[in-house]
């Protein structure tokens, strides 16, 4: 584990205008995983992308945390029926114009 | 430039207050905002729009302004003009340094309130660099074999080494290759999805190709040797004698490439469609009724 590849949860805060609770109640529920390390929290940078992306559904939204939950998990189903949508796509070419 | 009526765009009447406005602009939101409707363009360009339009009401001063000359906003461009000529030395010349470039904004916008104007969200500071989206098409041929290829985003050459067996959909992501991090932040990312259009006589299906080859019925019935083309190169056959119509064969390992998985392929399924003989000479003729006599028909 390199500490370069991690992102102190007190600059976050300041970057995006976020409590501290904000993160923690994120944590809780499993959306995002915070590495402590000499008393310090920390976010791997890899999943700076996701926290963006929850934070502007909780502030341009106005979304709690149970909100944000429940839209990850039906982003995740979106993006699961996409990929099977998309493989089915690619599987009717064999049927299309066979004679 | 069209004239884009922001009290539509937010479904509200003219005499809204401000919490209606709030209102509406949260609840058309949450229909299009893209982080809900990932990948759906319509959805992008309608989110613009709402947003665009609750800059514009949500500002007492630039709704009054709005208000005051609606449609007649070319007539209020001139008087504008003919301001600010008069205030330019005392103008601040300043430009927006918000996440949205001016381009997410309609003309129209832009004409009534200038390429200057202020963003209020208050999100001015972005740690990782944005994600960038491209779609690239290539043939079905293309994508047999890896390949390197340059593509060209936002100005940049990018010279990307493209696996063999990629599929149609498939979206890779490029790290480090979006836009710029600001304060030292990492590069967003670079995603590309894969468009494998196909004009060959194969069909894909994952790592499996099928192929449809006409037989004649002489080799149908008494059996031979047929060669046909592959990605790989010609490939000659073995036809058992009495092959039925529709027969499928299936060579291993001559199909498509697996995605990362050098050396290994799917395999080649072939269908014999059997053609009859046509425009029979009366020799031909005469044989098949002899043939027919033998088998009592």
């Amino acid at each position: 584990m390199k500490l370069k590849d991690f992102v102190p949860i007190v600059q976050l805060c300041e970057h995006y205008k976020v409590e501290i609770s904000f993160f923690n109640e994120l944590d809780e529920m499993g959306l995002i995983s915070m590495t402590t390390l000499q008393q310090n929290s920390y976010l791997h940078q890899d999943k700076i992308g996701d926290v963006e992306k929850m934070i502007r559904i909780h502030q341009e939204l106005n979304i709690n945390t149970e909100g944000i939950d429940a839209v990850f998990h039906l982003l995740q189903k979106i993006d699961r029926l996409q990929s099977e949508l998309n493989k089915l796509h690619n599987r009717l070419g064999l049927y299309e114009n066979d004679y | 430039m069209t004239y884009i009526d922001y009290y539509k765009v937010l479904g509200i009447d003219k005499k809204a207050n401000d919490s209606d406005i709030k209102k509406a602009y949260r609840k058309m939101a949450r229909k299009y905002h893209p982080d809900l409707n990932p990948g759906d363009k319509e959805a992008e360009r309608k989110f613009k729009e709402i947003n665009e339009a609750n800059e514009v009401l949500s500002n007492p001063e630039n709704r009054k302004k709005y208000d005051k000359y609606g449609k007649d906003w070319k007539h209020a461009e001139e008087f504008e003009k003919a301001q600010q000529q008069g205030q330019y030395h005392r103008g601040t010349g300043k430009r927006s340094s918000g996440q949205y470039s001016e381009e997410d904004f309609s003309d129209f916008f832009s004409s009534m309130f200038g390429g200057g104007f202020e963003r209020s969200r208050g999100r001015d500071v972005k740690f990782r660099g944005q994600d960038f989206n491209a779609e690239l098409q290539l043939e079905l041929e293309d994508v047999y074999h890896t390949h390197k290829r340059t593509l060209t985003v936002n100005g940049k050459n990018i010279r990307l080494t493209i696996p063999a067996g990629v599929r149609n959909g498939q979206v890779i992501k490029i790290k480090g290759y979006g836009g710029e991090g600001i304060n030292g932040g990492p590069k967003g990312d670079l995603h590309i999805k894969f468009s494998i259009l196909n004009h060959s006589k194969f069909k894909r299906d994952k790592d499996n190709l099928y192929t449809t080859i006409d037989l004649d019925l002489y080799k149908a019935l008494l059996g031979g040797e047929v060669v046909i083309d592959t990605f790989d190169g010609k490939v000659k056959l073995n036809v058992k004698p009495e092959t039925k119509n529709l027969t499928q064969v299936k060579l291993k390992g001559k199909g498509f490439p697996v995605y990362k998985k050098e050396g290994q392929f799917g395999d080649l399924y072939i269908t014999y469609r059997i053609k009859l003989p046509t425009n029979l000479t009366g020799k031909e003729k005469e044989l098949f009724r002899e043939l027919a006599k033998l088998r009592q028909i």
